[in-house]
């Protein structure tokens, strides 16, 4: 009990050099009647602490899978995870116990999920849900646990967090809804949060309003943050980088705004194409063609051939790896990469 | 503000406006001093939580009142039947014949509903029976809950093999017909008491219960409040009891109300038979087997007990179905 305690602290102390999350080769797959789908073909990424990663892609990207695979709340099977590394502070979790992995989650790793109020329980009171993390993971009393509770909600600026402790999910609206679950995220102020489309169910005005709180929170507390999304305005201000994602695999890393301003994709291009934008009111609006994938069939060599205006006879043939991009005279752009053949060419826009 | 709950507005409650008007200030939010004045905590006390809202739902409905009301008279009888009568039902006095018929003057007298052949006072038998259906009814009532709930909810919570094996166990006890079951059971016991009822109808019934709660389970098991519970660390236990459970015990409710009338009429066709409960023990069951020797004479014999386990059985009936249409509008 106390040797734990003191590992726990020791750990704390030491901080680990490297990064807090690092996913390698990650492959997670489906097990269906129709055959296997492939949500997650080889995906890479890491996040160190104070810094927000967005993960960007459409809905069967393969986004949501990873984030699930990371907290380890796949439903096994029909999920299974053929291949690929979870490493949090060194040590990889698909390897781990079930109980050491369960204390991981809510303690070190902690999930927001996107529709508040389906993810809060309808029966019980914010103020118990809330004061549960402490009582499930540090065994505070009822009393504290409701202090606690009451703490957290203020932290999060719910007004009169004191009067509104006892008051249900339905009783509150969605923004601040979203807000009790970042504060049930926080609680126990973990190192890393991911948010799973955090502010998909609010409208735009309330938005801003937790996104903001969302990357002040993470800065006060220098946690790591993975930012799931289809959203490009939403991650603007936030992220620091972002990686891109299509059919399972990422298909381009870039720093924020280097991304907004030169993407090094076809499918980055068209997303950012497909934006509405002011300047070009009265113009048809661009579209990607075609769907997305089916998770059965993917298409040989680059996934996104079908739809890609580039797309010569070597896209349909092999599969890019995630070259690094570099400008025109060679000099390397760091933090990017494209799983493009045609990245120079879209880079530059030729 | 239009006051919503105006058959409250009367209460002389000081407003407490005025705290939480200081409250905010403090804070600095001058945005929600004006819902919070409206926000009257003594009426925010009700109909907030699920259970809340069933309750206030219950108390407006005619029929969960007239059956509340009649178990509840029903439930005093079982414990206090001396309460009742002064006649004691086990005294046989052949002076009583049960020729003589009702006494509709002696209210609440030996013969107010007559005597049966043996001469015993139907009203005190009547008053005295309600015991021994009352106990067997919410006792396997508890059993089959608590077993038929533990059950279904192991099997819907971990899927998969155990879902399997415990599913296919239930389908064999499900096959089993519970009169007959209970008859073959019943028949192993030298003495058969009101506990023995209990036993069989509990190992036989609790299937019905099982089958409830895995498919409530199912459901609650994929909402995402369950899945968050997870990712932010819950166990087993806790996902299953706290998270799970409370939301996955409504259906079970209704069908344990509604069960419990048929395993009071269960227990009266078992004792009918002279299967269940034996004499001394007074159960309408028994007192309407007896009856039927004289029912072309005397008909108001079997009446009486008949009519007793009739409304007993409806007031349960009644019950259920209210708790169903207050917990679950879309069951209805």
């Amino acid at each position: 009990m106390n040797t734990a305690v003191d590992t726990a602290k020791r750990e704390r102390e030491a901080p680990y050099e490297g990064p807090l999350l690092d996913v390698r080769d990650l492959h997670v797959e489906f097990v269906t009647r129709d055959g296997v789908a492939k949500a997650v073909n080889g995906v890479d990424y890491s996040v160190s602490a104070g810094e927000t990663l967005a993960v960007l892609g459409e809905s069967g990207s393969g986004k949501s899978v990873t984030a699930q695979a990371i907290m380890g709340i796949l439903d096994m099977p029909p999920a299974r995870i053929p291949r690929g590394e979870i490493r949090f502070r060194g040590r990889d979790m698909l390897t781990m116990g079930k109980e050491e992995r369960r204390k991981i989650r809510g303690q070190k790793i902690a999930m927001i999920f996107q529709d508040a109020l389906s993810a809060l329980n309808p029966v019980l009171s914010v103020g118990y849900q809330l004061g549960e993390m402490f009582r499930a993971h540090r065994g505070v009393s009822r009393a504290e646990a409701r202090e606690k509770a009451v703490e957290l909600m203020e932290r999060v600026r719910i007004p009169a967090a004191k009067q509104r402790v006892n008051d249900y999910p339905h009783q509150f609206s969605g923004g601040m809804r979203q807000r009790i679950m970042i504060a049930m995220a926080l609680a126990l102020e973990p190192d890393l949060i991911i948010a799973d489309e955090p502010t998909t169910a609010l409208d735009v005005t309330v938005q801003a309003q937790v996104m903001d709180l969302l990357a002040e929170l993470q800065a006060e507390y220098n946690m790591g943050l993975i930012l799931i999304t289809h959203d490009l305005g939403v991650v603007a201000d936030v992220a620091d980088k972002i990686a891109v994602m299509y059919a399972g695999r990422i298909v381009e890393t870039a720093p924020v705004h280097e991304l907004y301003a030169r993407p090094a994709h076809p499918y980055t291009r068209g997303l950012l194409d497909s934006i509405p934008r002011l300047d070009q009111k009265g113009q048809e609006l661009y579209a990607i063609k075609g769907l997305p994938p089916n998770l059965l069939r993917i298409p040989p060599g680059c996934a996104f051939n079908p739809r890609c205006p580039r797309a010569q006879d070597v896209c349909r043939a092999e599969v890019p790896d995630l070259f690094p991009v570099t400008e025109e005279d060679g000099t390397p752009l760091e933090g990017r990469g494209s799983a493009c053949f045609f990245w120079k060419e879209t880079l530059h826009d030729r | 503000m239009p006051d919503i709950h105006d058959e409250d507005s009367y209460e002389p409650h000081p407003k407490p406006g005025v705290s939480h008007l200081d409250y905010a200030g403090e804070q600095g939010m001058a945005v929600e001093q004006e819902t919070l004045v409206e926000r009257d905590p003594v009426k925010r006390e009700e109909a907030r939580s699920l259970w809340g809202d069933a309750w206030r739902d219950l108390r407006g409905r005619p029929i969960f009142l007239i059956s509340a009301v009649l178990i509840l008279l029903l439930v005093v009888m079982a414990i206090f039947p001396w309460a009742f009568t002064d006649t004691d039902p086990r005294k046989a006095d052949l002076v009583n014949d049960y020729l003589r018929r009702p006494n509709w003057g002696d209210v609440f007298g030996g013969g107010w509903f007559g005597y049966d052949a043996q001469g015993r006072s139907i009203y005190a038998r009547v008053i005295y029976g309600a015991r021994a259906s009352i106990t067997v009814g919410i006792f396997v009532t508890a059993a089959v809950t608590v077993l038929g709930g533990l059950t279904g909810m192991v099997a819907g919570y971990f899927g998969g093999a155990v879902d399997a094996v415990v599913s296919r166990i239930t389908d064999i006890f499900f096959g089993i017909p519970l009169l007959l079951g209970a008859l073959v059971l019943l028949n192993a016991f030298a003495t058969r008491t009101v506990w023995s009822v209990v036993i069989a109808l509990g190992v036989l019934g609790w299937t019905q219960i099982a089958r409830v709660m895995r498919g409530a389970v199912l459901t609650v098991k994929q909402a995402d409040f369950v899945v968050a519970g997870r990712a932010l660390g819950a166990g087993t236990g806790r996902l299953m009891f706290r998270h799970i459970l409370p939301n996955a015990i409504a259906p079970v409710i209704v069908v344990a109300t509604i069960a419990l009338g048929g395993y009071i009429a269960t227990e009266a066709t078992l004792s009918f038979l002279g299967i269940g409960l034996q004499d001394p023990t007074i159960s309408w069951g028994i007192d309407i087997s007896s009856a039927q020797k004289v029912i072309r004479t005397a008909p108001y014999v079997l009446f009486f007990p008949a009519a007793a386990l009739s409304v007993t059985v409806l007031a349960f009936i009644m019950l259920g179905d209210a708790v169903r249409d207050a917990l679950d509008p879309k069951l209805r």
